[in-house]
């Protein structure tokens, strides 16, 4: 199947930066400038070229009939756990912001390529919430078939993952007999290690700019040593790190917000956030963004007050909120979310394609390249034989930077012949082992 | 009364009971004219009335007479549809996944043909007004765990007591087939001495519910025939219609050796079986069919096990299952989003499943499958009249819920999601 698609891709990669490609006779959802019907998308060189209902493409140029379909933006996920290699969570430390996900990624999970055939084509991959500061997290591009470090952003900002509640208070968690409980265990504690961490590396900065200080003016002095977390945490303080938070109870969320104010840096996205509803106002007065599933509750206590009307609320309060997955399943369809924020609260359908597309890309910071239909932008897009927001519609085909990496057509046809394979190989490794035991019987 | 049930859920203890009114108790005379009347089992009707009183459908159709004293609902521009059931859910036995002490869906051990879903059901669970309110009024309410995991029963998401939500109970013994549970999810032939220290536990759970049923088979034997009195086996007695054919089983499984095994059991012991899960059920078709049961599908939104298996597999069976005349039904597995039933059965309709098929996989053919289509499933004359009218289909997300009927009683729109929005949704500064 891997090698398959590989040998697809590789041909498609031939020539990337020439290739043209028109989708024609669409309806165009642009997600920032309304809906185009009848309209066209040119890519060229991995870039979206023009759109409109006038696009003429040079003849060398691939011609897509998608009459009576429509065309989404990449679905942006800015939830995700997806191609990460063992354990999501380096739960030694209830402050462990000094690991980072990007050197534990996988280029074989086969979710990613599942994720494609539902219309996504971007992820935050975060770490668990095992510790109160889990570690660096990583923004992605599925591209199934390349290499796994061709999957990371170019130029993308740095972001970290932190945690509230009862994950890093290890509510639900009993360690195995002869390992000690990790503190934090309560949500005082949980403040305390964050706000602890940030005071260190006031420290840790304050003793770097001395030895500076001295140094500039020839003084002898010896430069403090490194210390890989304290860096972090002054890059958080210095807005060189985005902060993603997962959080659930309105109390919580409340204190993480003051205690950035306090410390004079911002949380760029509150995640899951399914008490956000309950402190809105204070959300968008701090200016966070808010990333959840619509329709998750129940499954812990601090999930018991979750309703579907968050996505909606936030957003009439002038939050950025967008729907993210934290599964491999639910990113798959994160259009059933964005409609639910229609059925639960009203939004817009304006309002609710873009909580899957360019809030998210706001959120991380890449909305000048993804995230919406725009002339300019990376061909990030998927061709849906229905409405998106209808439960009855599935993807035709999904591109990243102009290349096809989902194609339900050739999806089809390469089933067959892996079906076909497997048979052979299967009736191969049979007949050996039986030939095997014949040799041996003699 | 919804400031004072908020008032009231704010004052009430931890995970007591849910403070949204309930059933009213109320079975009036109602009329639903100039809407779409949607009877599942037969042709839409535009411009159509639906005639309900003391919980019954009286009449459906154009040319209907509205009873004198009947309460008309103008359905102008509104669809009306039977409540869907879901086939498999745990709402009424859990509430918070991660708080053991609201959790009632897994007994101790490995068989538990005793234990009993119907007297277990919450009926101020949380889950049952949210699960309601979009149109989803029956579950197979299910036992999970184990092997025979126990009786699954059929309730309508309303009532005062367990008895009065109940509609069928038992619905089902539900076993969990073994599996090979360690084995990779390769089917190349694996190291001999590897392979069988991976089957040993799997023989031993399949012994011993091998032996279990030979027990209550020959536990009824020796009941019918009355020679002599028995020391009564709770245990066994409740496997008795089971083995007599009476009670259906639901067969738990989902990769193709596993059903296969399934199937070969209940052949064993003759029973009547019903698939659920079934992942793999396409390659079984010929087995499935010729022993004409039913299938139980879903969740749908689910990953497929293995990581060469289509993207779709879980979306395709349904219609796979239609175009070879097999019966189904789809289900949820789940409690907190049972609610979202129609969407998984939509998912099957992406993928090639007609829409009324979908539709039907959760009105009229769980009905069928769970014995209560005399009742259930359909807008007819002389079936309880559990109504739901909305503003288009179902099955969309968009589409909106506005009034649930169950048995006749007008059932509130409030929930817990939507106490919690009015409280905060102006929320002052």
């Amino acid at each position: 199947m891997k090698r398959v698609l590989l040998a697809l891709v590789i041909t498609l990669s031939v020539n990337a930066q020439e290739r043209v490609t028109l989708i024609r006779n669409a309806t165009i959802l642009t997600v920032t400038n309304g809906t185009i019907e009848r309209g066209s998308v040119l890519i060229r060189g991995g870039k979206i070229a023009a759109v409109g209902t006038n696009v003429t493409a040079p003849a060398n140029a691939r011609v897509i009939d998608a009459t009576g379909k429509f065309v989404l933006p990449g679905i942006i996920d800015t939830h995700s756990h997806t191609a990460v290699e063992g354990s999501v969570n380096e739960v030694s430390l209830p402050n462990t912001g000094m690991v980072r996900i990007a050197d534990a990624l996988t280029d074989d999970d086969i979710s990613a390529y599942r994720q494609l055939a539902g219309g996504t084509t971007m992820a935050l991959i975060l770490h668990g919430s095992a510790n109160a500061i889990g570690g660096q997290s990583q923004i992605v591009k599925w591209k199934w078939g390349r290499p796994v470090h061709e999957w990371l952003v170019d130029g993308a900002p740095r972001t970290i993952k932190f945690a509230l509640g009862e994950n890093p208070k290890s509510a639900n968690f009993r360690p195995p007999p002869g390992m000690q409980r990790q503190y934090p265990s309560t949500r005082m504690g949980v403040e305390e290690v964050v706000r602890k961490s940030f005071i260190d590396a006031r420290d840790y900065l304050a003793r770097r700019d001395e030895y500076e200080a001295k140094r500039k003016r020839g003084e002898a002095a010896i430069p403090p040593r490194r210390d890989l977390l304290m860096e972090t945490m002054a890059d958080i303080l210095t807005g060189r790190i985005d902060v993603h938070a997962h959080c659930y109870r309105a109390d919580e969320i409340v204190m993480l917000l003051r205690l950035a104010d306090e410390q004079g840096f911002r949380i760029r996205e509150l995640q899951h956030v399914l008490e956000g509803y309950k402190v809105a106002h204070e959300i968008a007065a701090h200016g966070a963004g808010a990333g959840t599933f619509i329709d998750w509750w129940g499954y812990k206590h601090e999930a018991y007050d979750a309703i579907p009307y968050n996505v909606a609320i936030m957003t009439r309060h002038g939050v950025l909120t967008s729907v993210n997955s934290d599964s491999d399943e639910l990113a798959r369809h994160l259009n059933h979310d964005a409609a639910k924020a229609m059925k639960y609260g009203g939004l817009t359908e304006e309002e609710a394609l873009r909580t899957c597309t360019i809030n998210g890309a706001k959120q991380l910071r890449l909305d000048h390249r993804v995230g919406s239909i725009e002339v300019g932008k990376d061909a990030d897009l998927a061709i849906w034989n229905g409405h998106p927001l209808s439960t009855y519609s599935r993807v035709d085909t999904t591109f990243i930077e102009g290349e096809v990496y989902f194609d339900r057509e050739q999806d089809l046809v390469r089933r067959e012949e892996l079906r076909r394979e497997k048979e052979e190989r299967l009736k191969k490794e049979k007949d050996a082992a039986a030939a095997e035991k014949k040799e041996k019987a003699k | 009364m919804k400031r004072l049930a908020l008032m009231l859920l704010a004052a009430t203890p931890l995970f007591a009971q849910s403070t949204i009114p309930n059933n009213p108790g109320v079975k009036a005379t109602v009329a639903i004219r100039n809407a779409t009347i949607f009877p599942v089992t037969s042709a839409v009707i535009p411009n159509g009335t639906i005639v309900f009183a003391n919980g019954v459908i009286t009449a459906v159709g154009t040319n209907v007479s509205i009873p004198a004293g009947a309460t008309i609902i103008d359905g102008t521009g509104l669809s009306v549809y039977p409540g869907m059931i879901d086939s498999g859910s745990s709402v009424g036995l859990i509430e918070i996944d991660s708080v053991p002490g609201t959790v009632d869906t897994s007994e101790i051990g490995d068989l538990n043909p005793n234990a009993q879903a119907a007297v277990a059901i919450n009926p101020h669970s949380e889950l049952i007004p949210v699960t309601r309110v979009n149109g989803v009024t029956h579950v197979v309410s299910v036992p999970e765990g184990g092997i025979i995991s126990g009786q699954s029963a059929l309730i309508q998401l309303a009532g005062w007591t367990p008895p009065q939500m109940v509609v069928k109970s038992p619905a089902a013994m539900h076993v969990r087939f073994p599996r090979l549970r360690s084995a990779p999810l390769v089917e190349v032939p694996q190291e001999e001495e590897a392979e069988k220290e991976r089957t040993k536990g799997y023989t031993k759970d399949l012994d011993r519910l091998r032996d279990t049923f030979r027990d209550a088979r020959a536990y009824a034997k020796a009941s019918a025939a009355g020679t002599r009195r028995l020391d009564r086996d709770l245990l066994l007695e409740a496997l008795v219609p089971v083995v007599e054919g009476r009670v259906p089983v639901v067969m738990h499984a989902n990769q193709a050796r596993d059903i296969r095994a399934a199937l070969e059991f209940a052949d064993e012991f003759q029973l009547k079986v019903i698939l659920s899960g079934a992942q793999d059920v396409a390659r079984l078709i010929p087995e499935v069919k010729r022993r004409n049961i039913p299938v139980l599908l879903g969740p749908i939104l689910s990953l497929p096990q293995r990581e060469d298996d289509p993207y779709d597999l879980l979306f395709s069976n349904a219609k796979i299952l239609h175009d070879n005349g097999i019966q189904f039904a789809i289900q949820t597995q789940d409690a907190h989003n049972t609610r979202n039933l129609p969407y998984h059965a939509a998912s099957c309709a992406a993928f090639g499943l007609p829409k009324e098929e979908a539709l039907k996989a959760v009105t009229i053919y769980p009905a069928r499958i769970w014995g209560v289509a005399d009742r259930l499933g359909s807008l007819e004359v002389g079936k309880a009249a559990t109504v739901i009218v909305t503003n288009g289909d179902p099955l969309e997300i968009r589409t909106t819920v506005s009034r649930v009927f169950i048995a006749g009683e007008e059932i509130t729109m409030d929930s817990r999601h939507t106490l919690l929005n009015e409280k905060f949704e102006n929320r002052p500064k």
